[in-house]
Protein backbone atom coordinates (compact mmCIF):
# COMPACT_ATOMS: atom_id res chain seq x y z
CA UNK A 1 0.00 0.00 0.00
CA UNK A 2 1.72 3.45 -0.77
CA UNK A 3 2.53 5.59 1.90
CA UNK A 4 1.03 9.01 0.67
CA UNK A 5 -2.28 7.91 -1.26
CA UNK A 6 -4.94 8.21 0.98
CA UNK A 7 -7.37 5.06 -0.27
CA UNK A 8 -10.98 6.93 0.20
CA UNK A 9 -12.96 3.55 -0.30
CA UNK A 10 -11.64 2.73 3.12
CA UNK A 11 -12.61 5.33 4.64
CA UNK A 12 -16.10 6.35 3.17
CA UNK A 13 -18.18 3.50 3.93
CA UNK A 14 -17.81 3.33 7.67
CA UNK A 15 -18.56 7.18 7.82
CA UNK A 16 -21.80 6.24 5.94
CA UNK A 17 -22.43 3.36 8.01
CA UNK A 18 -22.24 5.13 11.01
CA UNK A 19 -24.25 7.65 10.13
CA UNK A 20 -26.93 5.41 8.97
CA UNK A 21 -26.76 3.40 12.30
CA UNK A 22 -26.98 6.53 14.51
CA UNK A 23 -30.06 7.94 12.50
CA UNK A 24 -31.98 4.73 12.29
CA UNK A 25 -30.98 3.91 16.06
CA UNK A 26 -31.77 7.93 17.01
CA UNK A 27 -34.90 7.61 15.41
CA UNK A 28 -35.79 3.94 17.19
CA UNK A 29 -34.92 5.49 20.41
CA UNK A 30 -37.08 8.73 20.35
CA UNK A 31 -40.04 5.78 19.55
CA UNK A 32 -39.55 3.52 22.17
CA UNK A 33 -38.03 5.49 24.69
CA UNK A 34 -40.44 8.42 24.69
CA UNK A 35 -42.89 6.25 26.26
CA UNK A 36 -40.71 4.89 28.67
CA UNK A 37 -39.84 8.05 29.92
CA UNK A 38 -43.08 9.07 30.00
CA UNK A 39 -43.76 6.14 32.27
CA UNK A 40 -41.37 6.88 34.37
CA UNK A 41 -41.77 10.99 34.88
CA UNK A 42 -46.20 10.24 35.41
CA UNK A 43 -46.05 6.93 37.09
CA UNK A 44 -46.66 6.30 40.98
CA UNK A 45 -45.31 2.63 40.72
CA UNK A 46 -42.26 1.51 42.94
CA UNK A 47 -41.73 -0.42 40.20
CA UNK A 48 -40.20 2.82 38.60
CA UNK A 49 -36.69 3.61 40.20
CA UNK A 50 -36.08 -0.29 39.29
CA UNK A 51 -36.97 0.21 35.60
CA UNK A 52 -35.25 3.35 35.66
CA UNK A 53 -32.28 1.42 37.01
CA UNK A 54 -32.53 -0.96 34.45
CA UNK A 55 -32.75 1.60 31.72
CA UNK A 56 -29.39 3.74 33.34
CA UNK A 57 -27.20 0.22 33.24
CA UNK A 58 -25.30 0.88 30.35
CA UNK A 59 -24.15 4.11 32.07
CA UNK A 60 -22.26 2.06 34.43
CA UNK A 61 -21.62 -1.38 32.61
CA UNK A 62 -18.54 -2.44 30.53
CA UNK A 63 -19.64 -2.36 27.13
CA UNK A 64 -17.81 -5.56 26.51
CA UNK A 65 -20.40 -7.43 29.38
CA UNK A 66 -23.51 -5.31 27.59
CA UNK A 67 -22.17 -6.66 24.19
CA UNK A 68 -21.43 -10.49 25.77
CA UNK A 69 -25.20 -10.39 26.52
CA UNK A 70 -26.53 -8.89 23.31
CA UNK A 71 -24.27 -11.22 21.68
CA UNK A 72 -26.10 -14.46 23.53
CA UNK A 73 -29.54 -13.04 22.70
CA UNK A 74 -28.99 -11.87 19.02
CA UNK A 75 -27.39 -15.10 18.77
CA UNK A 76 -28.23 -18.49 16.43
CA UNK A 77 -30.09 -19.89 20.15
CA UNK A 78 -31.26 -16.62 21.71
CA UNK A 79 -34.91 -14.43 20.69
CA UNK A 80 -32.28 -12.30 17.94
CA UNK A 81 -32.02 -16.00 16.01
CA UNK A 82 -35.79 -16.44 16.52
CA UNK A 83 -36.37 -13.44 15.45
CA UNK A 84 -33.74 -13.44 12.44
CA UNK A 85 -35.51 -17.12 11.40
CA UNK A 86 -38.61 -14.80 9.94
CA UNK A 87 -36.76 -14.21 7.18
CA UNK A 88 -34.47 -17.15 6.77
CA UNK A 89 -31.41 -15.88 8.48
CA UNK A 90 -29.59 -17.75 11.51
CA UNK A 91 -28.58 -15.01 13.86
CA UNK A 92 -29.18 -11.06 14.14
CA UNK A 93 -25.74 -10.98 15.59
CA UNK A 94 -22.47 -9.56 12.68
CA UNK A 95 -25.94 -7.34 11.41
CA UNK A 96 -26.31 -4.02 10.91
CA UNK A 97 -30.08 -5.01 12.03
CA UNK A 98 -28.32 -6.54 15.16
CA UNK A 99 -26.10 -3.35 15.59
CA UNK A 100 -29.42 -1.44 16.00
CA UNK A 101 -30.90 -3.48 18.22
CA UNK A 102 -26.93 -3.70 20.41
CA UNK A 103 -27.20 0.57 20.05
CA UNK A 104 -30.60 1.25 21.18
CA UNK A 105 -30.00 -0.44 24.26
CA UNK A 106 -26.44 1.08 24.61
CA UNK A 107 -27.59 4.46 23.98
CA UNK A 108 -30.96 4.03 25.83
CA UNK A 109 -29.91 6.17 29.17
CA UNK A 110 -28.86 9.30 26.57
CA UNK A 111 -32.47 9.25 25.08
CA UNK A 112 -34.46 8.56 27.92
CA UNK A 113 -33.47 10.58 30.41
CA UNK A 114 -33.49 14.18 29.51
CA UNK A 115 -37.02 13.32 28.21
CA UNK A 116 -38.21 12.38 31.71
CA UNK A 117 -36.61 15.30 33.39
CA UNK A 118 -38.25 17.29 30.56
CA UNK A 119 -41.53 15.81 31.49
CA UNK A 120 -40.95 15.87 35.31
CA UNK A 121 -40.13 19.65 34.83
CA UNK A 122 -43.35 21.17 34.03
CA UNK A 123 -45.30 18.91 36.56
CA UNK A 124 -49.05 18.29 36.36
CA UNK A 125 -50.14 21.63 36.25
CA UNK A 126 -49.66 21.88 32.30
CA UNK A 127 -52.02 18.48 31.82
CA UNK A 128 -54.81 19.15 34.44
CA UNK A 129 -55.14 22.33 32.26
CA UNK A 130 -55.18 21.14 29.65
CA UNK A 131 -58.20 18.71 31.18
CA UNK A 132 -60.10 21.37 32.46
CA UNK A 133 -59.85 22.57 28.56
CA UNK A 134 -61.58 19.21 27.49
CA UNK A 135 -58.32 17.63 25.68
CA UNK A 136 -57.85 14.19 25.97
CA UNK A 137 -55.08 12.71 27.60
CA UNK A 138 -53.57 11.85 24.22
CA UNK A 139 -54.86 15.11 22.81
CA UNK A 140 -52.89 16.85 25.64
CA UNK A 141 -49.75 14.47 25.19
CA UNK A 142 -49.49 16.10 21.79
CA UNK A 143 -50.52 19.30 22.04
CA UNK A 144 -48.82 20.42 25.31
CA UNK A 145 -46.45 17.56 27.07
CA UNK A 146 -44.49 17.18 23.84
CA UNK A 147 -44.23 20.72 22.91
CA UNK A 148 -43.13 21.33 27.01
CA UNK A 149 -40.49 18.69 26.78
CA UNK A 150 -39.45 19.91 23.00
CA UNK A 151 -35.66 21.03 24.69
CA UNK A 152 -36.12 17.24 26.20
CA UNK A 153 -36.42 15.59 23.25
CA UNK A 154 -33.11 17.76 20.92
CA UNK A 155 -30.97 16.95 24.11
CA UNK A 156 -31.68 13.73 24.32
CA UNK A 157 -31.68 13.16 20.14
CA UNK A 158 -28.62 14.93 20.01
CA UNK A 159 -27.21 12.87 22.49
CA UNK A 160 -28.48 9.65 21.58
CA UNK A 161 -27.41 10.17 18.09
CA UNK A 162 -23.81 11.33 19.44
CA UNK A 163 -23.49 8.34 21.62
CA UNK A 164 -23.97 5.62 19.25
CA UNK A 165 -21.74 7.87 16.55
CA UNK A 166 -18.83 6.86 19.62
CA UNK A 167 -19.61 3.09 20.25
CA UNK A 168 -16.83 0.58 20.01
CA UNK A 169 -16.82 -2.09 22.57
CA UNK A 170 -20.34 -3.60 21.95
CA UNK A 171 -19.57 -3.54 18.30
CA UNK A 172 -16.85 -5.40 18.46
CA UNK A 173 -18.93 -7.44 20.27
CA UNK A 174 -21.72 -7.88 18.42
CA UNK A 175 -21.10 -6.76 14.98
CA UNK A 176 -17.71 -7.84 14.21
CA UNK A 177 -15.73 -5.64 11.34
CA UNK A 178 -17.61 -6.69 8.66
CA UNK A 179 -17.15 -3.80 5.85
CA UNK A 180 -20.30 -1.95 4.60
CA UNK A 181 -22.34 -3.98 7.11
CA UNK A 182 -21.05 -3.69 10.81
CA UNK A 183 -17.61 -1.70 10.09
CA UNK A 184 -18.56 1.66 11.53
CA UNK A 185 -16.19 4.32 12.40
CA UNK A 186 -14.56 4.01 15.63
CA UNK A 187 -13.31 0.28 14.32
CA UNK A 188 -12.24 1.21 11.35
CA UNK A 189 -9.84 3.64 13.29
CA UNK A 190 -8.82 0.77 15.15
CA UNK A 191 -8.02 -1.10 12.09
CA UNK A 192 -6.21 1.41 10.99
CA UNK A 193 -3.96 2.20 13.67
CA UNK A 194 -3.41 -1.77 13.96
CA UNK A 195 -2.47 -2.06 10.32
CA UNK A 196 -0.43 1.52 10.97
CA UNK A 197 -2.63 3.57 8.30
CA UNK A 198 -2.00 6.78 10.39
CA UNK A 199 -2.87 9.30 7.91
CA UNK A 200 -6.70 7.46 7.81
CA UNK A 201 -6.91 7.14 11.17
CA UNK A 202 -5.53 11.10 12.06
CA UNK A 203 -8.52 11.84 9.15
CA UNK A 204 -11.19 9.66 10.96
CA UNK A 205 -9.97 10.93 14.59
CA UNK A 206 -9.62 14.36 13.73
CA UNK A 207 -13.58 14.48 12.14
CA UNK A 208 -14.85 12.61 14.91
CA UNK A 209 -13.09 15.22 17.24
CA UNK A 210 -14.24 18.06 14.88
CA UNK A 211 -18.08 16.17 15.53
CA UNK A 212 -18.29 16.37 18.80
CA UNK A 213 -17.50 19.51 19.62
CA UNK A 214 -19.83 20.26 16.84
CA UNK A 215 -22.49 18.65 18.38
CA UNK A 216 -21.94 19.88 22.36
CA UNK A 217 -21.24 23.80 21.13
CA UNK A 218 -24.79 23.57 19.18
CA UNK A 219 -26.42 21.43 22.48
CA UNK A 220 -25.36 24.65 24.55
CA UNK A 221 -26.46 27.20 22.20
CA UNK A 222 -29.75 25.46 21.55
CA UNK A 223 -30.30 25.16 25.43
CA UNK A 224 -29.86 28.74 26.34
CA UNK A 225 -31.92 29.81 22.91
CA UNK A 226 -34.52 27.74 24.58
CA UNK A 227 -34.13 28.36 27.87
CA UNK A 228 -34.35 32.38 27.07
CA UNK A 229 -37.69 33.48 27.60
CA UNK A 230 -39.97 34.88 25.19
CA UNK A 231 -38.22 33.68 22.29
CA UNK B 1 -83.76 27.19 47.45
CA UNK B 2 -86.44 26.78 44.72
CA UNK B 3 -87.01 23.06 43.21
CA UNK B 4 -86.85 23.96 39.39
CA UNK B 5 -83.61 26.66 39.55
CA UNK B 6 -80.11 24.00 38.55
CA UNK B 7 -78.55 23.33 40.70
CA UNK B 8 -74.71 22.15 41.39
CA UNK B 9 -74.81 19.14 44.59
CA UNK B 10 -71.80 18.57 45.79
CA UNK B 11 -71.04 15.53 48.63
CA UNK B 12 -67.26 13.99 49.28
CA UNK B 13 -65.93 11.65 51.73
CA UNK B 14 -62.22 11.02 51.90
CA UNK B 15 -58.72 11.29 53.13
CA UNK B 16 -56.46 12.92 51.26
CA UNK B 17 -52.94 11.90 52.54
CA UNK B 18 -53.00 12.34 56.23
CA UNK B 19 -56.48 15.03 55.47
CA UNK B 20 -60.14 13.89 56.17
CA UNK B 21 -62.55 15.38 54.31
CA UNK B 22 -66.22 15.38 54.65
CA UNK B 23 -68.78 17.82 53.10
CA UNK B 24 -71.51 18.31 51.08
CA UNK B 25 -73.40 21.32 49.99
CA UNK B 26 -75.41 23.05 47.29
CA UNK B 27 -74.69 26.17 45.10
CA UNK B 28 -77.17 27.61 43.15
CA UNK B 29 -76.30 27.65 39.38
CA UNK B 30 -76.35 31.12 39.29
CA UNK B 31 -74.23 34.10 40.76
CA UNK B 32 -71.08 33.38 43.14
CA UNK B 33 -70.56 31.18 45.56
CA UNK B 34 -67.58 31.09 48.16
CA UNK B 35 -66.11 28.01 49.74
CA UNK B 36 -64.73 30.29 52.41
CA UNK B 37 -62.50 29.01 55.11
CA UNK B 38 -58.71 28.88 56.29
CA UNK B 39 -55.46 27.09 54.02
CA UNK B 40 -55.79 23.80 54.92
CA UNK B 41 -59.63 23.19 55.53
CA UNK B 42 -60.07 21.57 51.92
CA UNK B 43 -61.53 24.03 49.66
CA UNK B 44 -59.26 23.47 46.59
CA UNK B 45 -59.68 19.48 47.16
CA UNK B 46 -63.43 19.99 46.67
CA UNK B 47 -62.51 22.18 43.55
CA UNK B 48 -60.32 19.84 42.36
CA UNK B 49 -62.65 16.47 43.13
CA UNK B 50 -65.60 19.15 41.26
CA UNK B 51 -63.33 19.22 38.13
CA UNK B 52 -62.51 15.73 38.17
CA UNK B 53 -58.83 16.16 38.77
CA UNK B 54 -58.96 14.23 42.02
CA UNK B 55 -61.26 11.22 43.01
CA UNK B 56 -62.84 11.03 46.31
CA UNK B 57 -65.59 9.46 46.88
CA UNK B 58 -68.95 11.05 46.34
CA UNK B 59 -71.76 12.33 44.10
CA UNK B 60 -71.45 14.94 41.93
CA UNK B 61 -74.61 16.47 40.06
CA UNK B 62 -74.48 19.82 38.02
CA UNK B 63 -77.52 20.68 37.16
CA UNK B 64 -79.22 17.83 35.36
CA UNK B 65 -75.90 16.36 34.89
CA UNK B 66 -74.30 13.75 37.29
CA UNK B 67 -70.39 13.84 36.65
CA UNK B 68 -70.08 11.74 39.50
CA UNK B 69 -71.92 9.05 41.00
CA UNK B 70 -70.11 6.16 43.03
CA UNK B 71 -72.92 3.62 43.51
CA UNK B 72 -73.88 3.89 39.77
CA UNK B 73 -69.88 3.33 39.10
CA UNK B 74 -69.77 6.96 37.02
CA UNK B 75 -67.56 9.20 36.84
CA UNK B 76 -67.25 11.66 34.32
CA UNK B 77 -63.23 12.47 33.38
CA UNK B 78 -62.13 15.44 33.79
CA UNK B 79 -61.80 16.21 30.41
CA UNK B 80 -65.19 15.49 29.50
CA UNK B 81 -66.71 17.92 32.42
CA UNK B 82 -68.11 21.44 31.46
CA UNK B 83 -66.17 23.10 33.88
CA UNK B 84 -63.68 26.50 33.49
CA UNK B 85 -61.19 25.98 36.14
CA UNK B 86 -59.05 29.32 36.93
CA UNK B 87 -55.82 28.06 38.93
CA UNK B 88 -53.96 30.30 41.68
CA UNK B 89 -51.19 30.60 39.09
CA UNK B 90 -52.24 31.54 35.88
CA UNK B 91 -50.84 28.10 34.57
CA UNK B 92 -51.00 29.30 30.94
CA UNK B 93 -49.37 27.60 27.89
CA UNK B 94 -45.69 29.13 27.35
CA UNK B 95 -45.15 27.47 23.85
CA UNK B 96 -48.66 29.31 22.93
CA UNK B 97 -49.89 32.76 22.05
CA UNK B 98 -52.38 34.73 24.22
CA UNK B 99 -54.58 33.69 21.35
CA UNK B 100 -54.03 30.28 21.08
CA UNK B 101 -53.78 29.99 24.74
CA UNK B 102 -57.73 31.08 24.41
CA UNK B 103 -58.87 29.55 21.94
CA UNK B 104 -57.54 26.03 23.29
CA UNK B 105 -60.43 24.87 25.18
CA UNK B 106 -63.08 26.30 22.65
CA UNK B 107 -61.80 24.33 19.59
CA UNK B 108 -62.16 21.67 21.94
CA UNK B 109 -65.07 21.88 23.72
CA UNK B 110 -67.55 21.45 20.52
CA UNK B 111 -68.28 17.57 21.21
CA UNK B 112 -69.52 18.57 24.58
CA UNK B 113 -72.55 20.07 23.21
CA UNK B 114 -72.37 23.24 25.26
CA UNK B 115 -72.61 26.32 24.44
CA UNK B 116 -70.48 29.50 24.59
CA UNK B 117 -70.66 31.83 27.79
CA UNK B 118 -69.43 34.72 25.38
CA UNK B 119 -67.59 35.36 22.16
CA UNK B 120 -64.11 35.43 21.83
CA UNK B 121 -64.31 39.23 20.78
CA UNK B 122 -67.06 39.95 24.18
CA UNK B 123 -64.51 38.31 26.71
CA UNK B 124 -61.05 39.95 25.08
CA UNK B 125 -62.71 43.04 25.69
CA UNK B 126 -64.37 42.40 29.21
CA UNK B 127 -60.73 41.49 30.49
CA UNK B 128 -59.05 44.08 28.37
CA UNK B 129 -56.73 41.83 26.84
CA UNK B 130 -57.05 42.71 23.07
CA UNK B 131 -53.12 44.43 23.06
CA UNK B 132 -52.21 40.72 24.29
CA UNK B 133 -53.23 38.39 21.90
CA UNK B 134 -50.04 38.05 19.92
CA UNK B 135 -47.52 37.93 22.51
CA UNK B 136 -45.99 34.95 24.65
CA UNK B 137 -47.61 34.48 28.06
CA UNK B 138 -43.75 34.28 29.16
CA UNK B 139 -43.83 38.71 28.32
CA UNK B 140 -47.06 39.45 30.52
CA UNK B 141 -47.22 40.78 33.46
CA UNK B 142 -49.14 38.57 36.68
CA UNK B 143 -51.94 40.25 36.68
CA UNK B 144 -52.61 40.42 32.74
CA UNK B 145 -51.40 36.43 32.66
CA UNK B 146 -54.67 35.71 35.32
CA UNK B 147 -57.02 37.73 33.04
CA UNK B 148 -55.88 35.52 30.26
CA UNK B 149 -56.77 32.68 32.20
CA UNK B 150 -60.03 33.64 33.07
CA UNK B 151 -60.66 34.55 29.60
CA UNK B 152 -59.09 30.86 28.19
CA UNK B 153 -61.59 28.92 30.77
CA UNK B 154 -64.73 31.33 30.07
CA UNK B 155 -64.31 30.37 26.22
CA UNK B 156 -64.10 26.86 26.93
CA UNK B 157 -67.84 26.98 26.84
CA UNK B 158 -68.12 25.79 30.66
CA UNK B 159 -71.28 25.30 32.84
CA UNK B 160 -69.31 26.53 35.79
CA UNK B 161 -67.03 28.39 36.17
CA UNK B 162 -64.45 27.51 39.10
CA UNK B 163 -62.06 29.93 40.46
CA UNK B 164 -59.20 28.46 43.19
CA UNK B 165 -57.60 31.77 45.07
CA UNK B 166 -57.06 33.30 41.62
CA UNK B 167 -55.46 36.46 43.31
CA UNK B 168 -53.16 34.67 45.48
CA UNK B 169 -50.50 35.03 43.65
CA UNK B 170 -50.99 38.35 43.14
CA UNK B 171 -49.67 41.76 44.89
CA UNK B 172 -52.27 43.81 46.49
CA UNK B 173 -52.49 46.98 43.81
CA UNK B 174 -52.74 43.97 40.72
CA UNK B 175 -55.50 41.81 43.11
CA UNK B 176 -57.84 45.34 43.11
CA UNK B 177 -57.93 45.58 39.71
CA UNK B 178 -58.44 42.19 38.84
CA UNK B 179 -61.10 42.59 41.36
CA UNK B 180 -63.35 44.96 39.22
CA UNK B 181 -62.88 42.76 36.02
CA UNK B 182 -64.36 40.03 37.79
CA UNK B 183 -67.13 41.89 38.89
CA UNK B 184 -67.74 43.41 35.50
CA UNK B 185 -67.65 39.19 34.39
CA UNK B 186 -69.74 38.84 37.13
CA UNK B 187 -72.19 41.26 35.69
CA UNK B 188 -72.09 40.93 32.21
CA UNK B 189 -72.14 36.83 31.69
CA UNK B 190 -74.65 34.90 32.73
CA UNK B 191 -71.99 32.31 34.14
CA UNK B 192 -71.95 30.85 37.90
CA UNK B 193 -69.10 30.85 39.52
CA UNK B 194 -67.61 28.72 42.62
CA UNK B 195 -64.80 30.85 43.88
CA UNK B 196 -62.58 29.46 46.72
CA UNK B 197 -60.85 32.14 48.68
CA UNK B 198 -59.24 32.51 52.89
CA UNK B 199 -59.51 36.25 52.19
CA UNK B 200 -62.56 37.39 53.62
CA UNK B 201 -62.36 41.04 51.84
CA UNK B 202 -62.57 39.16 48.33
CA UNK B 203 -65.72 36.76 49.47
CA UNK B 204 -67.42 39.78 50.88
CA UNK B 205 -66.78 41.78 47.26
CA UNK B 206 -67.53 38.82 44.79
CA UNK B 207 -70.13 36.59 46.57
CA UNK B 208 -73.90 36.15 46.96
CA UNK B 209 -73.93 32.79 48.55
CA UNK B 210 -71.23 31.49 51.09
CA UNK B 211 -70.28 28.00 52.24
CA UNK B 212 -68.36 28.31 55.52
CA UNK B 213 -65.53 25.26 55.94
CA UNK B 214 -62.89 24.43 58.48
CA UNK B 215 -60.97 21.28 58.91
CA UNK B 216 -62.27 19.25 56.13
CA UNK B 217 -65.83 19.64 57.01
CA UNK B 218 -69.17 22.53 56.46
CA UNK B 219 -69.57 24.58 59.38
CA UNK B 220 -72.33 26.86 57.97
CA UNK B 221 -73.75 27.43 54.30
CA UNK B 222 -76.00 30.45 53.24
CA UNK B 223 -76.41 33.90 51.86
CA UNK B 224 -73.26 36.12 52.14
CA UNK B 225 -75.20 38.63 54.61
CA UNK B 226 -76.73 36.25 56.94
CA UNK B 227 -73.43 34.50 57.31
CA UNK B 228 -71.41 37.09 57.97
CA UNK B 229 -74.29 38.49 61.05
CA UNK B 230 -73.70 34.97 62.50
CA UNK B 231 -72.03 35.50 65.48
CA UNK B 232 -70.89 31.82 66.31
CA UNK B 233 -68.81 31.40 62.90
CA UNK B 234 -66.04 34.14 64.11
CA UNK B 235 -63.47 31.68 65.24
CA UNK B 236 -63.78 30.38 61.74
CA UNK B 237 -64.78 34.18 60.00
CA UNK B 238 -61.82 35.79 61.56
CA UNK B 239 -61.14 37.30 64.61
CA UNK B 240 -59.84 41.14 62.98
CA UNK B 241 -61.97 40.52 59.81
CA UNK B 242 -65.27 39.52 61.37
CA UNK B 243 -68.24 41.89 60.05
CA UNK B 244 -70.96 42.27 57.86
CA UNK B 245 -71.53 43.76 54.98
CA UNK B 246 -74.02 46.33 54.17
CA UNK B 247 -76.07 47.51 50.72
CA UNK B 248 -76.59 51.16 50.87
CA UNK B 249 -77.38 53.61 47.43
CA UNK B 250 -75.78 56.07 46.73
CA UNK B 251 -77.12 59.64 47.74
CA UNK B 252 -74.81 62.52 46.91
CA UNK B 253 -71.60 63.87 46.71
CA UNK B 254 -69.75 66.05 48.76
CA UNK B 255 -66.57 67.66 46.77
CA UNK B 256 -65.46 69.74 49.24
CA UNK B 257 -64.25 67.23 51.39
CA UNK B 258 -64.32 64.41 49.08
CA UNK B 259 -66.70 62.54 50.49
CA UNK B 260 -69.82 60.42 49.61
CA UNK B 261 -73.08 59.88 51.30
CA UNK B 262 -75.32 57.09 51.19
CA UNK B 263 -78.30 56.00 51.90
CA UNK B 264 -79.34 52.81 54.41
CA UNK B 265 -83.05 52.22 54.96
CA UNK B 266 -82.99 56.13 55.73
CA UNK B 267 -80.59 56.32 57.65
CA UNK B 268 -76.94 57.89 56.31
CA UNK B 269 -73.62 56.58 55.80
CA UNK B 270 -70.81 58.86 54.93
CA UNK B 271 -67.77 57.13 53.35
CA UNK B 272 -64.57 58.62 51.25
CA UNK B 273 -65.84 59.68 47.63
CA UNK B 274 -66.90 57.13 45.13
CA UNK B 275 -67.71 57.94 41.64
CA UNK B 276 -71.14 56.63 41.19
CA UNK B 277 -74.29 57.96 40.36
CA UNK B 278 -77.21 58.36 42.90
CA UNK B 279 -79.13 55.54 43.54
CA UNK B 280 -76.23 53.26 42.73
CA UNK B 281 -76.13 50.41 45.01
CA UNK B 282 -72.53 50.09 46.75
CA UNK B 283 -71.84 47.15 49.08
CA UNK B 284 -70.10 48.25 52.45
CA UNK B 285 -67.86 45.79 54.54
CA UNK B 286 -68.19 47.04 58.02
CA UNK B 287 -66.24 45.19 60.50
CA UNK B 288 -67.03 44.46 64.02
CA UNK B 289 -63.70 46.08 65.38
CA UNK B 290 -64.70 49.42 63.71
CA UNK B 291 -68.16 49.75 65.59
CA UNK B 292 -68.86 51.55 68.79
CA UNK B 293 -71.85 52.12 70.99
CA UNK B 294 -73.24 54.55 72.57
CA UNK B 295 -76.28 54.20 75.10
CA UNK B 296 -77.22 57.97 74.00
CA UNK B 297 -76.68 59.94 70.49
CA UNK B 298 -73.13 61.49 71.36
CA UNK B 299 -72.00 65.14 70.65
CA UNK B 300 -68.57 66.86 70.17
CA UNK B 301 -67.52 63.59 68.17
CA UNK B 302 -65.39 63.22 65.11
CA UNK B 303 -67.16 60.23 63.83
CA UNK B 304 -69.29 60.99 60.91
CA UNK B 305 -71.52 57.69 61.12
CA UNK B 306 -74.22 57.64 63.94
CA UNK B 307 -76.47 54.56 63.30
CA UNK B 308 -79.50 54.34 65.10
CA UNK B 309 -80.37 50.55 66.06
CA UNK B 310 -81.03 48.08 68.49
CA UNK B 311 -79.22 45.16 70.31
CA UNK B 312 -80.44 41.70 69.28
CA UNK B 313 -78.06 39.58 70.43
CA UNK B 314 -74.77 39.48 72.67
CA UNK B 315 -72.16 36.51 72.31
CA UNK B 316 -69.63 37.16 75.39
CA UNK B 317 -66.21 35.49 74.88
CA UNK B 318 -65.32 33.49 78.20
CA UNK B 319 -62.00 33.80 79.40
CA UNK B 320 -61.22 37.20 76.94
CA UNK B 321 -61.99 40.88 77.69
CA UNK B 322 -63.98 40.70 74.95
CA UNK B 323 -67.94 40.87 73.51
CA UNK B 324 -69.64 40.36 69.96
CA UNK B 325 -72.69 42.29 69.64
CA UNK B 326 -75.18 42.55 66.59
CA UNK B 327 -77.26 45.19 66.46
CA UNK B 328 -80.58 45.71 64.08
CA UNK B 329 -79.64 48.94 62.58
CA UNK B 330 -83.43 48.50 60.03
CA UNK B 331 -83.39 46.66 57.12
CA UNK B 332 -79.47 45.36 58.26
CA UNK B 333 -77.59 44.66 61.11
CA UNK B 334 -74.14 45.41 62.33
CA UNK B 335 -71.29 43.89 64.10
CA UNK B 336 -69.79 45.66 67.11
CA UNK B 337 -66.67 43.92 68.71
CA UNK B 338 -66.35 45.77 72.28
CA UNK B 339 -65.31 44.83 75.92
CA UNK B 340 -66.81 42.92 78.19
CA UNK B 341 -66.32 46.03 80.37
CA UNK B 342 -67.99 48.54 77.93
CA UNK B 343 -71.13 45.90 77.72
CA UNK B 344 -71.64 45.45 81.79
CA UNK B 345 -70.99 49.46 82.21
CA UNK B 346 -73.45 50.82 79.50
CA UNK B 347 -75.85 47.85 80.26
CA UNK B 348 -76.20 46.40 77.12
CA UNK B 349 -78.51 43.85 76.64
CA UNK B 350 -81.13 42.32 73.62
CA UNK B 351 -83.82 45.28 73.31
CA UNK B 352 -81.50 47.96 74.04
CA UNK B 353 -81.67 50.68 71.98
CA UNK B 354 -78.23 51.95 71.11
CA UNK B 355 -76.41 53.91 68.43
CA UNK B 356 -73.60 52.66 66.67
CA UNK B 357 -70.45 54.51 65.44
CA UNK B 358 -68.80 54.15 62.46
CA UNK B 359 -65.38 55.82 61.59
CA UNK B 360 -65.93 56.91 58.01
CA UNK B 361 -62.32 56.03 57.06
CA UNK B 362 -63.03 52.70 57.94
CA UNK B 363 -64.34 51.88 54.66
CA UNK B 364 -61.25 51.57 52.69
CA UNK B 365 -61.28 50.97 49.40
CA UNK B 366 -61.24 47.65 49.93
CA UNK B 367 -64.14 47.26 51.80
CA UNK B 368 -66.25 48.40 49.21
CA UNK B 369 -67.53 46.91 46.23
Amino acid sequence: MPETGIVWTDIWPPIRLTIELAAVTTVALLIIGTPIAWWLARSTTRWKEAVAAVVALPLVLPPTVLGFYLLVALGPDGPGGWIAGLWGERSLAFTFEGLVIGSVFYSMPFVVQPIRNAFEAFGDRPLEVAATLHATPWDAFWSVAVPLARPGFLTGAVLGFAHTVGEFGVVLMIGGNIPGETKVLSVAIYDFVETLQWTEAHLLAGGMLLFAFTVITAMMVLEKRIAKPGS
Amino acid sequence: MNDKEPVLDAAFKGTVGNFALDVAFEAPLAGVTALFGASGCGKTTILRCIAGLHRLPGRLAVGDQVWQDDGAGLFLPPYRRRVGYVFQEASLFPHLTVRSNLTFGAHRAGKLGGRPVATFDQVVDLLGIAHLLDRSPVALSGGERQRVAVGRALLSEPRLLLMDEPLSALDRQTKEEILSYFEALNKELAIPILYVSHDIGEVTRLADRLVVLSRGGKVAEGPLGAILERLDLRPVTGRFEAGVVLTARVAGQDAAFNLTRLDHFGQTIVIPQVDAAPGTPVRLRVRARDVALATKRPEGISIRNVLEGTVTEIREEEGTAFAELLIDIGGGRLRARLTRHSVAELSLSPGVPVYALIKSISFDRRSLA
